[in-house]
């Protein structure tokens, strides 16, 4: 019986399955160097620059911070369990758990919103609005200027993966995925948790900078 | 290498002129490294067209037992590259190591590059653009820094080149051996006229260096314009004993404790930034009012208030050429 | 895997091609093409992009090597020579050399070789190709704009403060580049890993793909961090941020350490892949396994891993620590070893075979004269007492276009002409393809090895005013690039022509061994209509006395 799904280069659905697996986790590779020149340079500074840091940190909201990190997390949660209800094929439960994801991640994007519309009034938007005046205020400009910079990067991956949500969504609420075929979710799964990841390394970067 | 010959006849110039201490150490090297280039070659080219021609198809070459790997000749041309090239690594070493070792009689040049030129000042308050007279057989030691783009101080007669950073201190070092002028480059890519950013350094033995000092017009040396510079610009109001900022007597190679506890060496590049960026590195005890004098002074000053500092608290010594 | 028995004199195809159906007939009109999936009409979309970018960059080079004819700048001034290299160097790094071999040749001719029906992404590949499109017009259009003058290295605080010229615009080209590079070299390793046909081990790759292979990993994980460097200097322009330049609390080192930590890496996509040309030819035209087979094959992962542990060679007179120099001229040394193995295994591979001087063979002979001189001086730049005096004049340049266009520009012919029966069913004009590459050979020595020269005596990089002693080199510079231009020019015309009126090709005109080879020239769509089982070892030339027609 003809696979609907088998593509023409593949043999069989196994290596189309394997092969979409092994393309997400190579690209995430490509990931993890992008956001490493970034966090390569951050460090760079950070070394240079440790009062300054943390001065800059204490501008940042922490529980801002931490709601974010705790929203995404549970957001993992929440993608996790709709892989695995894809697994098992059932049609409502997955797309109950896609929607949540989607929910907690338009959240998390609503709360960067707000803060980055909060420096900007507070007049710590480098390029836009930076008014900071006081003691290490080159560095504090760079440090803001890093915030926004990797957490932008993240934003956006954040906005292609709940574009990714809502395809996916769509497709479960059509009635396309089944058992035997759903390994776009697992592949969706597998981007969004990095996405995660990310933010886990972003976050005490920006919000947990403390003397010692 | 037929060329070279009708090349050297029409007086095209093939190599550069040798006129400091490690030029021959440098040439040598590249010679050595030439040889071993020819013997690879000559090895690479021969070994092809010996297998070409003997082998080539039609040819009546026994061809039986054919090799297609062997575990040992892998292992034996692997070896022996990689004990050759390591030679080769070692060898580069020493005269890299030397060029970070200025003697300590080396004559303090302080050069600001900037597009498009280059600015020098010796210690005796000469001025020179895009020229350097030295006397021959003198150390001379370079302080370079570039007041914008990264350009690059490079003499080819002295196989020297150092890049020349904003914002930081590089220095080198040569000691001249053969009177003559030669060319001085920029070397890194900066900007429009980039290769107009050229001179000449100009090595004059003793006598011919002598005539050259009394003609140039005579300038106040730096650390006496670095010292005017201390005083209008109000810096001996809080560096003096008893003031509020601390002593600068001796300063350079001494131990400084910043108040974030940790602790450097005084170095040309740590001064500069004092001057700056006070509040960056700041010394322990003290309280953070000193101004920055961001804008306030060119590098070639900045040159002068460090020459000044160092000439605080040691005889002043007015450098004679050997 | 059946192979057509070497010397077997195969009868000229004379059905014409309008016959059979393949892949360049089954569908036409340009509809079929822009939207194909099919991974060899990307490769030749590929082919038709690039090779506007080489003509382009090497009319920017001509009229370089022109204006050095005289000291003081023959045609044009200062500042539009600036733009001028930069725009050579931007476009042949990024819309040449880089995709050349891999996008071109790797997706022709990679899911063939492993007895797959196309790469494991087509329709990625398919936007691979757009990318690189889009990142070229964006290209063209700084072009338009006036061009960049920052040189293809963009080092601050030039390109990120002082440089008036279009930089952000040069930046977003090159940034969107990346991406077609790095969906290509995704699309390649999912390839090799998971469709190689049955009985196809590691060991049964033809070397070109663990050369495709290594050099897809560098592209993987490279070419994001160059992305990353190149936003954070435009960032720097636009809004100072302070990361670069040290006016604003930055340093210029960062950049160049981040530039280069893709830069270098970069190197040894242009140079792998054209390895694994070599080997294909070298194998073919001796009629023999290639000599060392598991030694080459470890030798291209071990350029590319070690190839990312040694930047800092391009900075050992900037400012950089003395002790980080000295790793790096070691490792630099280290990295050397692993391609002068090859070039010795490619050369015991003739001895005992059956030579044939084709053109392809010819290049690939060009390629091991020309990168073993490129490599050697290679050694004269890891040197670090020697690099002082040689970092930043010609002698640089002259190393690395020996490596890039003695080298991979060749090893890209050679490889074309070798594929050009399947890729077109149609043979080149093979006296034609001979005078070329002697043609190339001879022009490309003439305009650099007097740059090796002008390198030593001192005559720094993008310089367009000189030294007045330094112009006879300089001419006879300029009279090679010339040659070098015309033998370019000659297989632009001949294959273009030979495409529509040369002799049809048959399915293995070499007498090759190779699943690409098992299929007529050129291919069906789905390269195999039953995916093929291997049973033997790649290279199965054998002790016959071989000849083909």
């Amino acid at each position: 019986m003809p696979d609907a799904h088998l593509a023409q280069q593949f043999d069989d659905p196994a290596q189309q399955r394997e092969a979409a697996k092994l393309g997400m986790w190579v690209f995430l590779m490509s990931e993890i160097l992008f956001f490493g020149g970034m966090f390569t340079a951050y460090i760079t500074y950070r070394v240079d620059h440790p009062i300054a840091w943390v001065i800059a940190s204490h501008h940042l909201d922490f529980w801002l911070g931490t709601t974010d990190t705790a929203l995404l997390l549970i957001s993992s949660l929440t993608m996790a369990l709709a892989v695995h209800s894809a697994q098992e094929g059932s049609r409502w439960v997955t797309a109950l758990f896609l929607t949540l994801t989607m929910i907690l991640g338009l959240l998390f994007l609503g709360i960067k919103f707000f803060e980055y519309a909060k420096h900007y009034g507070e007049g710590l938007f480098p390029g836009f609005n930076f008014t900071y005046k006081g003691p290490y205020q080159r560095e504090i400009f760079l440090f803001m200027s890093f915030y926004f910079t990797m957490t932008g990067w993240h934003a956006i991956h954040m906005i292609v993966g709940l574009g990714l949500l809502s395809g996916m969504l769509a497709i479960t609420l059509a009635g396309k995925f089944s058992k035997a075929w759903h390994n776009p979710i697992v592949i969706t799964g597998l981007y969004w948790h990095f996405v995660d990841i990310v933010w886990i390394f972003l976050y005490p970067c920006f919000y947990l900078v403390n003397t010692r | 290498m037929v060329a070279v010959i009708p090349m050297v006849a029409a007086g095209i110039p093939l190599f550069p002129p040798s006129a400091s201490s490690v030029s021959w150490r440098v040439d040598r090297l590249f010679f050595g490294l030439c040889a071993f280039s020819v013997i690879v070659v000559g090895i690479v080219f021969f070994g092809n067209l010996y297998f070409a021609i003997r082998y080539r198809n039609g040819s009546h070459a026994d061809r039986s037992n054919q090799i297609h790997d062997s575990t040992p000749i892998e292992w034996t041309w692997t070896i022996i590259t990689a004990i050759v090239f390591f030679g080769y690594f070692v060898w580069g070493l020493q005269p890299y190591f030397d060029d970070f070792r200025p003697p300590a009689d080396a004559m303090n040049i302080y050069v600001v590059g900037r597009q498009w030129m280059w600015k020098i000042e010796h210690p005796d308050g000469r001025r020179e653009i895009n020229q350097l007279h030295v006397p021959v057989g003198q150390s001379i030691q370079l302080n370079l820094i570039s007041q914008d783009v990264i350009h690059s101080f490079g003499v080819p007669a002295f196989r020297l080149k150092r890049d020349v950073l904003p914002g930081r201190y590089e220095t080198v070092w040569f000691r001249p051996t053969k009177p003559g002028t030669y060319h001085l480059f920029c070397d890194q890519y900066c900007g429009a006229f980039h290769s107009d950013m050229a001179g000449q350094i100009v090595v004059m033995d003793g006598a011919r260096y002598q005539q050259w000092l009394s003609q140039v017009r005579t300038s106040t040396p730096m650390a006496r314009e670095g010292s005017e510079l201390f005083r209008r610009h109000g810096c001996v109001e809080c560096h003096k004993p008893g003031g509020r900022g601390p002593e600068l007597s001796g300063l350079p190679g001494r131990l400084v404790h910043l108040s974030d506890g940790s602790v450097l060496i005084a170095d040309d590049d740590y001064i500069r930034e004092s001057i700056l960026a006070p509040g960056t590195k700041l010394v322990a005890g003290y309280p953070p009012i000193m101004p920055t004098f961001q804008g306030q002074l060119s590098e070639m000053q900045i040159s002068e208030l460090i020459a000044y500092i160092k000439s605080l608290g040691i005889e002043e010594q007015e450098v004679r050429p050997q | 895997m059946t192979t057509i028995a070497a010397g077997a004199r195969l009868p000229v195809a004379r059905r014409s091609v309008v016959e059979r159906e393949h892949y360049l007939n089954e569908s036409v009109g340009v509809r079929s093409w822009l939207l194909t999936t099919d991974h060899k009409r990307i490769g030749i979309l590929f082919l038709i992009a690039i090779t506007f970018f080489f003509v382009a960059g090497g009319i920017a080079a001509l009229l370089m090597r022109i204006n050095l004819l005289t000291p003081n700048g023959y045609i044009v001034d200062p500042e539009t020579y600036n733009r001028l290299f930069s725009m050579h160097g931007i476009m042949m790094v990024w819309f040449f050399l880089i995709p050349s071999i891999p996008a071109v040749l790797g997706n022709f001719v990679v899911p063939m070789m492993i007895g797959a029906r196309d790469l494991a992404f087509p329709r990625l590949n398919l936007l691979s190709w757009y990318i690189f499109v889009l990142g070229g017009l964006f290209t063209l259009a700084d072009v338009v704009m006036g061009g960049v003058d920052t040189g293809w290295t963009f080092y601050t605080p030039f390109s990120s403060t002082y440089s008036n010229s279009a930089v952000v615009l040069a930046i977003v080209g090159v940034f969107i580049s990346g991406f077609s590079s790095i969906l290509t070299g995704l699309n390649f390793i999912v390839t090799i890993h998971k469709m190689r046909a049955p009985g196809m081990t590691w060991f049964r790759l033809p070397l070109f793909i663990w050369s495709m292979y290594t050099t897809a990993v560098i592209l993987v994980l490279a070419s994001p961090v160059i992305a990353i460097t190149l936003v954070l200097v435009a960032l720097e322009r636009l809004f100072h941020i302070g990361i670069f330049d040290p006016r604003f609390g930055g340093d210029p080192l960062l950049f160049q350490h981040l530039f280069w930590f893709y830069s270098h890496p970069a190197v040894y996509i242009m140079v792998l892949p054209a390895m694994g040309v070599v080997s294909e030819l070298v194998a073919c035209f001796s009629r023999k396994r290639v000599f060392g087979y598991k030694f080459v094959a470890f030798a291209s992962i071990s350029i590319g891993v070690l190839g990312f542990l040694v930047w800092g060679h391009h900075m050992f007179v900037s400012g950089q620590a003395i002790y980080a120099s000295v790793v790096f001229s070691f490792l630099s040394y280290v990295v050397a070893v692993p391609s002068a193995i090859k070039v010795f295994n490619w050369t015991m591979t003739m001895r005992k075979g059956h030579v044939h001087f084709a053109t392809p063979m010819l290049y690939a002979y060009g390629f091991i004269g020309l990168f073993t001189i490129g490599g050697l001086t290679g050694l004269f730049l890891a040197a670090l007492g020697l690099d002082a005096h040689v970092h930043d004049t010609y002698f640089v340049i002259a190393h690395f276009h020996f490596i890039m266009v003695g080298g991979s520009v060749m090893a890209y012919l050679g490889g074309i002409h070798y594929w050009w029966p399947k890729i077109s069913g149609k043979l080149y004009p093979e006296m034609w393809g001979r005078i070329s590459a002697v043609l190339i050979f001879a022009g490309f020595n003439l305009t650099f090895l007097p740059q090796f020269i002008l390198g030593y005596l001192g005559m720094p990089r993008r310089f367009p005013h000189y030294p007045p002693e330094f112009q006879a080199l300089n001419v006879m510079s300029t009279a090679g690039a010339s040659i070098l231009g015309l033998g370019y020019l000659l297989p632009l015309l001949y294959l273009a022509w030979s495409a529509r009126y040369a002799q049809n090709a048959p399915p293995n005109p070499w007498g090759a061994t190779g699943l690409e080879w098992q299929t007529e020239s050129p291919p069906p769509t789905h390269n195999f209509e039953v995916t093929p089982v291997v049973t033997e070892e790649p290279y199965d030339y054998g002790e016959i006395e071989g000849a083909y027609a």
